[in-house]
């Protein structure tokens, strides 16, 4: 194995020509003991290529490496592997081989992305968390990329629906990026789920690693669900390569005028799926919620249910005003037509209540959760 | 007589400390000797005092001549002994008659031609006298009117050394340098003002911006401190000019003790030396902590005290550096500064009230994310510049929106800053008869004993706040500002029952909470 881990580490030869090269000389250790006459000849590698595999070769330690990355508990599943995922080697482009700390998704079980900007609005994030959520709790696996904005969020709705959730990294399975998302990253593990990566452990996080792991995320998918997206979001790339994989997209329609759903609404018009509800999707795959719902949680619809949570009148007025775009107090008062001291008390009184939240000084959202 | 002694004194930090300057006239070698713990510019003294002697027409034969400047192991610094030294000597040559100088106070710079220069300092060199019972003093005639703000002291104002012996000798003030009648403090227009003119903007100027208007009447009325964030070009530093047009009176005690500060750092009108308007110090963000907080191997007050009992006012707040920051909160906890060095501490006054200013991200713009075009990283960087102990220290936290069209262009004036002075005024009268008898000033310098003495809740306020604290996460702190913030919104109710209605309030601007700082 320690010679399958050398090759899949070699940079420089991609995937597929990898496989190639495996399937030519039946082992990765017979690929190790290449007689260079005989690498020479190898019509599918370039010269380029054929110099990164005899530099490579050069290279001691790897057996280290592999021990060591063993003990830290991460798995290295090549493509040949049993527990290789089926969907994801139908893709093209495969990846060599798979890095996971914990466990895979279940092929077993519906699998959907939950993807998005990572600079979203709270629209965004709720929605984010409450699609996952509610799927979760009927036992689909939410896979993403556990990046800032939509991606963390997906996965923290994932982990309150008490399911299983998966990251896809385009670093090494042990480093944690972004940073401050240490906490969700414990969180995905001791959860059942899993960290993947194509890039051996200890790698740093590369900008140009991110869009090529986008097609795992949608390669292990059967869904990809689009939460917010501007006009030249990276979403987008997710979203072509999820349409070449075929794999089924929806988008979360948002209002006109929010450049941050530009990109959603757009993905709409050429014909992706309409994300309404959850309910409406597990409906479409004909599946159930395990564990009961709580009050109509993640239901789109919510705001349908505003006027029953018992606020005084002018109290509703301002709870009304309030939506998933964040709106400062100035703009309140305009609408509701109120004092403005009247209408702070109120903020103060429907904050302390959970019924919204101050996002950033003086402008507030509905709550999130 | 060979020997002679005449009063002074020197500045130690804002405390005046007498110096005894005594002169020993003998035969011998002519020389001039000068001891007692001098910095150099008072060694220099000896050329000046000589040359001005012989200037002003006075006899001064090759003596030996020792000067002794007591007590020894005070470090004397500055020019202000010259006066004193001259006349010691000239009370030695008898040019003086012995006694004459009894009582009496000497303070002064000289120039070669026998001039007296000012001094910076008087103030509170004079209350000092005053204290210890002096009855007169002898200053340079261009801090004389600074000196008179000492009622009971009797103040000769002189300009030459000339002058200074007539009157040691006979008694009789000089000419034009007789006491003055006492500048009466409530003179309309009499005090200085040690802000700007351009300073200050009226508040009928500003456009709209209800929310700011009303967060800034409030920590006018209590002494809070404020922060306001928001887009660039939405009127933040607007709005603390003219915060310095409703800040409420001085009284005389105030008063002199904003006056001793700056009259240290020799910043005292001449004419006007009483400041009777309360600062308003804005720093710019390149400020150093020296600057600040004071300091230099001979500590001198910095803007912190210069804003003593009026606004210190700090724009683009980010951009100070951190460690600046970080120093002002000892001065906002205590107010007061306090310096030490190795042979000394230094304590100065400073009860400001703090008016920051900021924009939410690098950009201006967010939470817009339409508009705004920084990462979250990048936010996260910018307001990490700021710490949360420094933040938990603010009592009021406003946003300051971009006016909307239609209040730009709305003929109809806003209130004007007379009007919410008068209101402001009022509060402080509360609060003023209140802490009668306490060393409080105001809301804002409770502390939290006091709390439960001027501050009580009752049964449902008291859920409020337990929830509050729970849902807003509030830092002990944190929840001690917001009853004194709601403690000034109720005074300026006019009530003394602090009711739900102002704790709400006043959680409302309680600083942004962790979330969005951490975000």
């Amino acid at each position: 194995m320690e010679y399958e881990y050398w090759l899949a580490c070699i940079r420089g030869i991609g995937g597929q020509k990898k496989v190639r090269l495996r399937e030519c000389m039946k082992t990765a250790q017979a690929v190790y003991y290449i007689e260079e006459t005989r690498l020479r000849k190898l019509e599918f590698l370039n010269e380029q290529e054929q110099n990164k595999l005899i530099q490579a070769k050069r290279q001691k330690g790897f057996a280290d490496d592999y021990r060591r990355m063993c003990e830290k508990g991460i798995r290295f599943i090549p493509w040949f592997s049993k527990d290789y995922p089926e969907r994801l080697r139908e893709i093209p482009d495969c990846p060599y081989a798979l890095y996971v700390k914990g466990s895979l998704p279940d092929m077993g079980k519906k699998r959907v992305a939950v993807i998005g900007a990572r600079r979203c609005t709270p629209y965004g994030e709720k929605y984010a968390v409450d699609f996952a959520r509610a799927l979760a709790k009927c036992g689909v696996e939410v896979i993403s990329g556990m990046a800032r904005g939509v991606d963390g969020m997906g996965h923290r709705g994932a982990l309150m629906g008490g399911g299983k959730t998966f990251a896809v990294l385009g670093c090494g399975v042990d480093v944690c990026y972004p940073r401050e998302h240490i906490g969700l990253y414990v969180d995905i593990l001791e959860q059942g789920g899993g960290i993947l990566s194509e890039h051996p452990p200890g790698t740093a996080p590369f900008a140009q690693n991110f869009p090529a792991r986008n097609r795992i995320i949608s390669g292990l998918s059967d869904a990809v669900l689009v939460m917010e997206a501007g006009k030249k979001s990276g979403s987008l790339i997710t979203v072509d390569l999820a349409l070449e994989q075929g794999r089924d997209v929806y988008a979360l329609p948002g209002p006109v005028n929010s450049a941050m759903s530009e990109g959603c609404n757009r993905l709409i018009r050429q014909g992706a799926g309409v994300l309404l509800s959850p309910e409406e999707l597990l409906g479409e795959w004909e599946l159930r919620e395990e564990a009961p719902l709580e009050d109509g949680a993640g239901c789109a619809g919510k705001n349908g249910c505003k006027n029953e949570k018992m606020l005084e009148s002018a109290e509703k007025l301002v709870y009304s005003c309030v939506g998933l775009y964040p709106k400062d107090i100035d703009q309140i008062i305009r609408e509701t037509r109120l004092h403005g001291r009247e209408v702070l008390e109120h903020l103060v009184s429907l904050e302390l209540r959970g019924y919204i939240e101050e996002i950033s000084k003086n402008h507030y959202i509905l709550s999130r959760s | 007589m060979s020997f002679s002694t005449i009063l002074s004194a020197s500045l130690e930090g804002l405390r005046a400390e007498f110096v005894h300057v005594e002169a020993d006239l003998s035969n011998g070698l002519p020389v001039f000797h000068m001891v007692g713990y001098l910095a150099s510019e008072v060694r220099e003294a000896g050329e000046r005092v000589r040359t001005a002697i012989r200037n002003s027409g006075f006899e001064y034969p090759p003596k030996r001549t020792i000067i002794n400047l007591s007590p020894a192991t005070l470090r004397k610094r500055g020019a202000s002994f010259d006066l004193p030294i001259a006349a010691a000597i000239l009370a030695s040559l008898g040019q003086i008659p012995p006694g004459s100088a009894e009582n009496c106070l000497v303070i002064g710079e000289l120039s070669l031609s026998g001039g007296v220069k000012k001094v910076p300092g008087i103030l509170p060199i004079v209350m000092k006298a005053m204290e210890q019972g002096i009855q007169a003093c002898i200053v340079p005639g261009e801090n004389a009117p600074e000196a008179r703000l000492v009622s009971g002291m009797q103040v000769i104002g002189v300009k030459s050394l000339r002058q200074a012996a007539e009157y040691l000798r006979t008694g009789q003030a000089p000419e034009g340098a007789a006491q003055k009648e006492d500048e009466s403090f409530q003179k309309e227009g009499g005090g200085a003002d040690c802000s700007k003119e351009e300073d200050i903007l009226d508040f009928s100027e500003l456009c709209g911006q209800e929310n700011v208007r009303r967060a800034a009447e409030i920590a006018v009325s209590g002494g809070h401190n404020l922060l306001m964030i928001g887009p660039p070009g939405s009127g933040k530093s607007m709005t603390a000019k003219c915060i310095a047009g409703i800040l409420p009176p001085l009284d005389i005690r105030e008063s002199l003790e904003i006056t001793k500060i700056y009259s240290v750092l020799g910043l005292v009108d001449e004419e006007r030396p009483l400041i009777q308007k309360r600062p308003f110090r804005e720093v710019h963000h390149t400020a150093t902590r020296a600057a600040l907080l004071g300091g230099g191997t001979v500590p001198h007050p910095g803007e912190v005290s210069l804003a003593h009992g009026g606004v210190l006012f700090l724009d683009e707040l980010p951009e100070f550096r951190k460690s600046v920051l970080e120093v002002l909160r000892q001065p906002l906890e205590e107010r007061s500064v306090q310096i030490s060095r190795a042979y000394g501490n230094y304590r100065f006054p400073a009860d400001f009230m703090l008016v920051a200013a900021m924009n939410p991200c690098p950009c201006g713009c967010y939470p817009d994310l339409r508009k705004c075009t920084c990462t979250p990283a990048q936010i996260q960087a910018y307001l990490g510049r700021i710490s949360r102990p420094f933040l938990d220290r603010i009592d009021l936290c406003t946003e300051v929106s971009k006016a909307a069209y239609s209040e730009l262009t709305d003929k109809r004036k806003g209130e004007s800053s007379a009007q919410i002075r008068e209101r402001v005024c009022r509060a402080r009268e509360i609060q003023a008869k209140r802490y009668q008898g306490t060393d409080i000033t105001n809301n804002a310098a409770l502390k939290s004993s006091d709390l439960k003495t001027y501050c009580r809740l009752k049964d449902a306020e008291n859920r409020l706040m337990e929830k509050a604290f729970e849902v807003m996460d509030l830092t002990a702190r944190g929840f001690h500002r917001v009853i004194k913030t709601a403690r000034t919104i109720a005074d300026m109710d006019g009530q003394e029952e602090i009711s739900e209605r102002h704790l709400k309030e006043a959680l409302s601007y309680r600083m942004a909470d962790g979330r969005y700082w951490r975000k």
